[in-house]
Formats: structure tokens, sequence, C-alpha cells
């Protein structure tokens, strides 16, 4: 039999003025199973929770309903309270007669029977709480960072720098994503390479760090805590362990065809590569596509020049399994591709090119050595136009429907960045808005027109034709003048939208994570938790979550690395013990629940079940991993048996509560 | 400002004139720009705002070539040339009033454009 | 039909944790008067609402039901409201075949800030149901106390 205590607080006048607490309390203690109901001033002061702990020691209490403010406002502290006294934490239910009744009703009477009724649904409820136990599960205390950009290997240096160890997967051979092949960042005008380099060195230095370059995720099971991944590690057809990155290959390599990837494919580089000088780990890689030998056996030249030995023509990609307790993603972007936008003339002219080619024409260690050449005829452009918001802020047929958020800035950058270099070059901004929130950011792009005379005009290209003699004409419309332009330009610039990188959304099913429609991962909460994923130990770090400059990109990769490493610092978790069971003799494995969970928490498993006869039989059935569970419930409705419960608010309490509302 | 013709030109035209961001793109690509005394983009800005009367009385209307060169080009998916269209359609159909009789056409018709003109009524009634 | 001035429905409703009963809290908090009839229960997700739950509602004698859940793509389960959107109006055809008014149930979406929303809603909800009446159709009056 359920000996169930009632305490009814008055919240100084705050329920007492139109709630008749002392009637509440009389009502109530005429419940089935209520043994003892009090009202009291002050419930959650250190009095009012003491006559809760004497009333459950006193009475041997099963269960405590407390009818005060909302149970987002004490339900832990009388959780808390019930736990010191013996009592387990999951047998206390509130009955909101504050938010929800003193304070939204002002007639004495029936605000009084609300409460009471309000108070008869707790009581019924509480004698179907069955005690609870969080559960626990264990951390395992290694990060897995996805992606090596900046993002990427900020936050491995954080977590690193924390004590825990960190692997970074890295898809091409290098480390150092996009911002490596950047020349100049804004609104500082200082060199890339010279901030990013560094960076790199101390990650593949630091003895928490274990970087797997030219390597992909390619499965993840398990959950908070408790993941295993799987990272295939290409085949490189050189011992990474033996190459001392002397680049001795790379220059006899007689294969010398190759578009060089790193530089927008605006020069080549040979079969046998290393992307660039400062690549970390800084070891040769060979391309299958191109490379003689692996494509019919003829050639060898660089296992021959090798002194360590380390070419090894027979080496296949091979498979590592790791356990981490918490993942980071860090994907990154790319530009999109321009073909669809024939009106630019991006697939048919040299001259017209993107504003990351731009990056390489213009970096020391790009195509040209730095100087701006057009790529057509390596000769001095002198008039170039930039062409912002292509793709960007389209109707999804025409591209993208968000704004790039970084291509104003670059565009100034590039702009200012020519104007200094070479002032007899003219420099056209079209532009749909300027776009400059950020510090120094606005005052970076008066700069650049009131310093630099960058001519910014409103309005937008709409046909780019290239001439006989080499030169461009640009069409386009100046929208405060009210008139059509056209501009004989040397070189037109793109700023191509930026979309997630095309391995994000795979990753995304492995993880579990929720994408949006435009392939970014989903925050756990667009204001509150914006580097969480939705799911538990899933961190976002950089713009595989929206578009982003490289200062806020190192914020939110440290924001994910503080998160993470908060996690990894935990012996175990405690789970919501809130979370979905499953009645295995009911469940018939129809796998409707597995559908509708967004956590993937719910697997299948055949069990030997004991028959009315007497024989065994195997059956497959439900089971609920209580650490992946968040406790949603749409499982519990999903499932036709039954079978699906949710502890706390199982269908019977739920059941319970409407019975006593409606009677 | 008259808001049924606004609602005439929004229904006729099937255009949501707001999903215009004015960048003027429609402007940059339209080759008979320099015949226009309203652009392409004023088109969308006047109907938004229900400013169609001087629309009406404007031989722009007659300038657009109907090639559809902004509807192609237009990143938000406005269509002006519809928009240009429906306000064509609503000076036609304001029986007296026309701008234009049908006598007065041969004097302006473009002797450099013939195809062009062909091309566009093919399209116009093609699609 | 006739009218009974002294009809005071019973009205369930059932809240999200994490939106529309906080917004309850917050139309308390602010004072914004609902009629007392509306009586709340918390759910974890409007998708824990099992349309089972609101014909036992109707079955032991409530005049309403109404379900409050986050609005469509702020689920703090990220997915959950979708199911609730889907299943309520699977409920309403089956409702629709069986007579019942449409009216009596109703799916809103009110978010923890909209604490006047949630008054509003209230309000309209119970104005309506008492328009409708007392639910005779689908009560069993042996489930009836007294």
């Amino acid at each position: 039999m359920q000996r169930i205590g009632v305490f009814v607080c008055h919240c100084g006048t705050n329920i007492a003025a139109t709630v008749d607490v002392k009637a509440v309390a009389e009502a109530l203690s005429h419940e089935p199973g209520v043994v003892v109901s009090q009202d009291y001033q002050y419930m959650c002061s250190e009095s009012g929770q003491e006559l809760v702990k004497n009333a459950i020691k006193e009475h041997g209490l099963t269960g405590v309903v407390i009818c005060s403010c909302s149970p987002r406002m004490h339900e832990n502290t009388f959780r808390k309270a019930a736990a010191s006294a013996g009592l387990n934490p999951y047998l206390v239910e509130i009955a909101n007669i504050r938010e929800q009744c003193s304070w939204i009703h002002k007639d004495i009477a029936s605000a009084t029977d609300k409460a009471i009724i309000l108070g008869k649904a707790a009581v019924a409820k509480v004698h179907l709480n069955a005690p609870l136990t969080a559960g626990e599960s264990p951390v395992v205390k290694r990060a897995l960072v996805i992606g090596g950009g900046i993002a990427g290997i900020q936050t491995a240096l954080d977590i690193a720098e924390a004590g825990f160890d960190v692997d970074i997967v890295e898809k091409e051979p290098t480390i150092g994503g996009k911002m490596a092949q950047i020349d100049k960042t804004f609104p500082t005008l200082d060199c890339a390479a010279c901030i990013l380099t560094p960076k790199m060195v101390e990650a593949s230095q630091n003895e928490h760090i274990t970087i797997h370059s030219f390597s992909e995720v390619s499965d993840v099971k398990g959950f908070v805590g408790n993941f295993t991944v799987t990272i295939k590690k290409k085949a490189r057809y050189v011992d990474e362990t033996k190459c001392t990155g002397c680049g001795l290959c790379t220059e006899k390599c007689p294969m010398k065809k190759v578009p060089n990837e790193f530089n927008m494919g605006l020069d080549n580089r040979t079969a046998v590569y290393i992307p660039f000088a400062q690549a970390v780990p800084k070891v040769a890689t060979i391309d299958p596509n191109y490379c003689m030998m692996l494509k019919n056996g003829k050639c060898g030249v660089c296992s021959k020049v090798c002194s360590v030995g380390a070419i090894d023509y027979k080496q296949t990609d091979k498979f590592i399994e790791q356990k981490y307790g918490a993942i980071v993603v860090a994907t990154g972007f790319n530009p999109i591709k321009l073909d669809k936008y024939d009106e630019f003339a991006y697939s048919c002219c040299p001259d017209v090119v993107t504003s990351l080619e731009l990056e390489r024409l213009m970096n020391a260690a790009g195509p040209n050595g730095g100087t701006l050449l057009r790529p057509s005829d390596k000769t001095h452009p002198h008039t170039i136009v930039f062409v912002q918001c292509v793709g960007s802020r389209c109707d999804d047929e025409k591209g993208k429907p968000y704004c790039s958020k970084i291509c104003c800035m670059y565009t100034a950058k590039h702009a200012m960045l020519i104007r200094e270099k070479y002032p007899d070059t003219e420099v056209y901004v079209f532009y749909i808005d300027v776009r400059t929130p950020g510090k120094n950011f606005d005052e970076f792009y008066r700069r650049a027109v009131e310093q630099y005379n960058v001519h910014y005009i409103k309005g937008m290209v709409g046909k780019v034709t290239p001439k006989a003699d080499g030169k461009i004409d640009v069409q386009a419309s100046d929208l405060l003048a009210n008139e059509q332009l056209h501009i004989n330009a040397d070189m037109v610039v793109l700023a191509a939208a930026i979309e997630p990188d095309k391995t994000a959304r795979p990753l995304a099913t492995m993880l579990t994570t929720q994408m949006d429609t435009n392939d970014f991962f989903t925050e756990a909460h667009p204001k509150l938790r914006p580097v969480e994923s939705a799911t538990a130990g899933i961190f976002l770090s950089g713009a595989c979550q929206g578009p982003k400059d490289i200062p806020e990109t190192v914020a939110q990769a440290s924001a994910a690395a503080a998160k993470a490493i908060g996690l990894l610092c935990k012996n175990s978790i405690t789970c919501n013990p809130c979370v979905a069971h499953s009645d295995e003799l009911m469940c018939n494995g129809c796998s409707a629940c597995e559908k509708v969970c967004p956590y993937g928490a719910i697997t299948y498993q055949d069990k030997e079940f004991r028959m009315p006869d007497r024989s065994t039989a195997i059956r497959r059935v439900a089971s609920v991993n209580p650490a992946v569970c968040q406790g949603c419930g749409a499982c519990t409705v999903a499932c036709p048996s039954g079978a699906m419960d949710l502890n706390g608010f199982s269908n019977s309490q739920i059941m319970a509560e409407v019975d006593a509302i409606c009677k | 400002m008259n808001k049924n013709e606004k609602d005439w030109i929004d229904i006729t035209s099937g255009v949501n004139v707001r999903k215009c961001m004015r960048c003027g793109k429609c402007s940059a690509t339209c080759p008979s720009y320099d015949e226009m005394e309203y652009h392409p983009h004023q088109f969308v800005y006047m109907v938004e705002k229900g400013d169609i009367e001087p629309l009406l009385n404007s031989k722009s209307l007659y300038k657009c070539l109907t090639c559809f060169a902004c509807v192609e080009r237009c990143p938000r998916g406005v269509e002006p040339a519809k928009v240009i269209e429906a306000v064509r359609l609503t000076a036609v159909r304001k029986q007296g009033n026309n701008h234009l009789l049908p006598d007065q056409i041969p004097d302006m018709l473009d002797d450099d454009l013939p195809q062009q003109a062909i091309v566009t009524a093919f399209r116009k009634y093609t699609k | 039909m006739q009218v009974n001035e002294n009809f005071e429905p019973v009205i369930v409703a059932f809240c999200c944790n994490w939106c529309s009963y906080a917004g309850a809290d917050l139309s308390g908090t602010n004072r914004l008067n609902y009629p007392a009839n509306v009586k709340i229960i918390r759910v974890p997700c409007s998708c824990r609402v099992n349309p089972m739950f609101i014909l036992r509602a109707f079955q032991r004698g409530a005049d309403g039901v109404i379900i409050c859940g986050c609005h469509p793509g702020d689920c703090h389960y990220t997915s959950g409201n979708y199911f609730t959107r889907r299943r309520i109006t699977l409920l309403y055809s089956m409702l629709d075949f069986l007579g019942i008014e449409r009216n009596r149930t109703r799916l809103e979406w009110v978010s923890a800030a909209e604490g006047a929303k949630f008054a509003a809603v209230m309000n309209q909800f119970v104005e309506d149901v008492k328009k409708l009446g007392p639910n005779r159709r689908l009560e069993d009056l042996r489930c009836r106390k007294q």
C-alpha cells in the first residue's frame, strides 16, 4: 500500500491569496493512499524542506506530492530533499498551483477547485511512480576531431592543452584546410601562413595529438562517452614513418602535368607530391590517377631516388578502429561550382576567376610567385571587376539562399591589396549590400573606398563577355546612377558562395546528427547551445555549422573544445533516467520505434524466449540504449503493441492524470 | 495609386514582387535598357510600391522585348519580364486609353532587331 | 442548439515541457488570465501524447483537449512535433469519421517565450468549447463519478 505525503505551499501570499491552501490540504488528505497532508508558508525554505524530510522518515512515505510553484523552479530542490531523507528522488511529484493556478485566476472558489484537481492528478500520478536510478556510463578519455582546417587544429590544440588525447582525421594529405590557401587575412592584412603554419607545427609536435592525414571516417558506432570509430587511412603509396619530406621524388617524377588542387588548378604538380612547402605532415603522396607506375607498371623513378626507401607501390587502404569519448566535427566549407552561371563566363574565360583562385594568384607561393598576372596571357591586369553574391542570396533553384558572410570582407581585402600593390589598376566592386558587421570590419571596408579609391557600385553584373582582343566586356547596372554600364575589364573576380563540404552529409548520417537543407550541421540550440549538436557527445566547430570567418571559426573551435573537455573530464556521465524502455514480452520487433527515434537509441536483438508450451523461440525485440535516449517519447506512441513506455511519464501515469482531471 | 491595378498585376503576372532584393541584375542584363525610361528593376520596385500609373503611360512598356534575360538571370526568381508583360496587359485592356495605336507601330520598328522581335514573339506565345 | 450559460467545460491541456509548459508558466508570471477550466498535464514532448490519451480524456468526460508543442523546427528533440502534427491530423480524420466535433481537439504551437499567446489560445479554446456544449458523444457514462 502506498503511503503518500501531500505538502501544500502558501508561497507567502502568492498562492494563499487566491487558493484556500488549507482546503486543498484537507481535500487531498482524503485521497487514497494519502497519509499526511500539510500546508506550510514556504515549502522551498530550509524549514519547509525539513518538514518534508521529517514526514518521509516519520510516516515511511512512498511518495511525495508538493503543491507549489512550477516544477521548472523547484523540482530539483524537493527531489534532493527527498533523496537526503532516503526516498528515491523520482517519487516526488509537483502540482503547479502557482504559475498555472493562483497567478492566473482571481476567483478564490474556482482557483481552489482547480488546485485540488491538480493536486489529485499529482497524487494519482505518484501512485504509479517507480523509483528510478540514473544510470552511469563511462567516458573514454580521448577525442576525435574530424577535419584538419583551422577549426579542427584549434579544437585539437585546446583539448590537448587540457591533457586529453586527440586524433585529427583529415581527408587531404596535409592539415591546414582553406586557411593554408589564403594569402592575407582581414581586417589586419597579416599573412595567413605566418599565423597558421606555427599552429600546424604545434599540432604535429603535441604529444597528445595524433594526425591521421589522407584519412576518412568510415564508420561510427556507440554513443556519448563511448564512440567506436573506424578510420580509413587511404593508401598514399609512401611509408609515412620513413618519408623525410626531402622532396627529391617530387623533383624527379616525370609526370608533371597534374592539375595542382592546392593552387586551384592554376598550375601543375607532379604525380608524387607534397601539397605545399609547410605541409604537415610533410610526407609525399602518390596520386594513383596519374602515377605511371601505378597505372601501367612502367616508371618507378621515385622509388629509385628515395634514399630512405619510403615508396611502397603495394600499399593498400588501412582501417583502424579507435574508441572516443567525444567527437568534434570541423569539416569546413568549399566554394560552390560556378558552371551553371553562364552569364559570368567562368567556364569559358580563364581571366574570370573565383576569389579563392585570386588568393592563389596573389600568393607569394602561388603559381605566379606573388605577382598578379592574368591567367590567360600572363600580363598585368589594369581593370579588375569584382562581382559579389555569386550564388549567394538566391532562391533555391538559382543557388544558395543564405548570405555567405565572408565575401564582402575578402572582396574589400582583395580590392585594397590590389590597389596598394598596383596603384595603376582600377578596381570596381559590384555589390547588392555591403555587409560588414564585426570588429573593425566596416572601418576596413570604408578604408578600401576612402583611402584606396576602390569603386564600389551598387548594382549587379548581368553579363560578362570575353572579347576577341582578350579584354572582357562587363555589362552591369549602376542602380544609384540609374544607368547601365559597360566596363572594359582585364579580369573578373567572382565572390562564389560557400557551401559545406561534400563529405558532411554522409558523416552526419553516420553520427546521427541533424543538418539543415543546406547541409550545414544544426546546433542543439541556435542561441544557447551553438557548438553542440543535438546528439550528445558530438560538437560542432567552424564553417560546417554555418558560414564563418576566421576569428569566429577559432572562437567556435575553442568553445567546442571547452564543451568536449567538459565531457572528457568526467569519469562517467549520469544519464537522464526518464528514458524509454521496451517490454520485451510485448515487443514484436516491428521497427516502428526505431524509425521515429531521432537519436538512433533503439537497436534490435534476437533473444530467446520461453513459449507457453515450454519450447523456446528466438524473437527479435527492441532494446533502448539509456545513455543515448533523451526521453522524448516519440517511440512510445509509434509502438503498435504498447511495448514501449517512458520512465517518469508512463502511459499509465498520464492516463491516471487524465482520469483525475476529468472526474 | 490604384490598389486594384496592383492586385490585378500581381494576379496576371503570377509574380511575388516582394521577393526582389534590389540587386539590379535584371537591369544589368537587359538588352533594351538604353531605350527604356523605366528599367526592369524599376518596374518591379514601382509595382511593389503600387506606383503603376507612370508605368502605364511610359513607352518603356513597349521597349521590353520579352527576351526573358532578366527572368533567366534574376537570383531571386522574381521574373521581371512577366511583371512588365502584366503591366502591358493592363494598359492594353484599358479601353480607349491605349498608349500605342496599331498605326503608329511601323514607324517605331527597329531595323536592327528584326529577328529578336520574331524570336520574342515565339517565346512569348509558346511558353 | 441551446447554449447553457453556466456550462463549465473540462479542458485537458497537454503541454511540452520545453516550450508551452514554460509558456504557461510565463503567462502565470505575467498574470495573464485564462479560465480555470484548463488543467495542464506536463509531457516531455508533444510527441509523447498518444492519441489514446486524448480519446481517454473524452471518454472520461473532458469537453476539450488541447495539445501544445514547440513551433515546427524548434522541437527540443528536433523532430517530435512533426510526429505530433501527423498523428493529430490522423486523429482528426478519425474524429470526423465518428462525427465528433473537430473543434474539441486542437493542436497549437506555443513557445516558451509566448506567455501572452498561451493565454490567448486558452481563452479562445475555452470559448469555442463552450459554444460546442458538453461532450456527450464520446463520454462513457459508466466512468462518471457520483
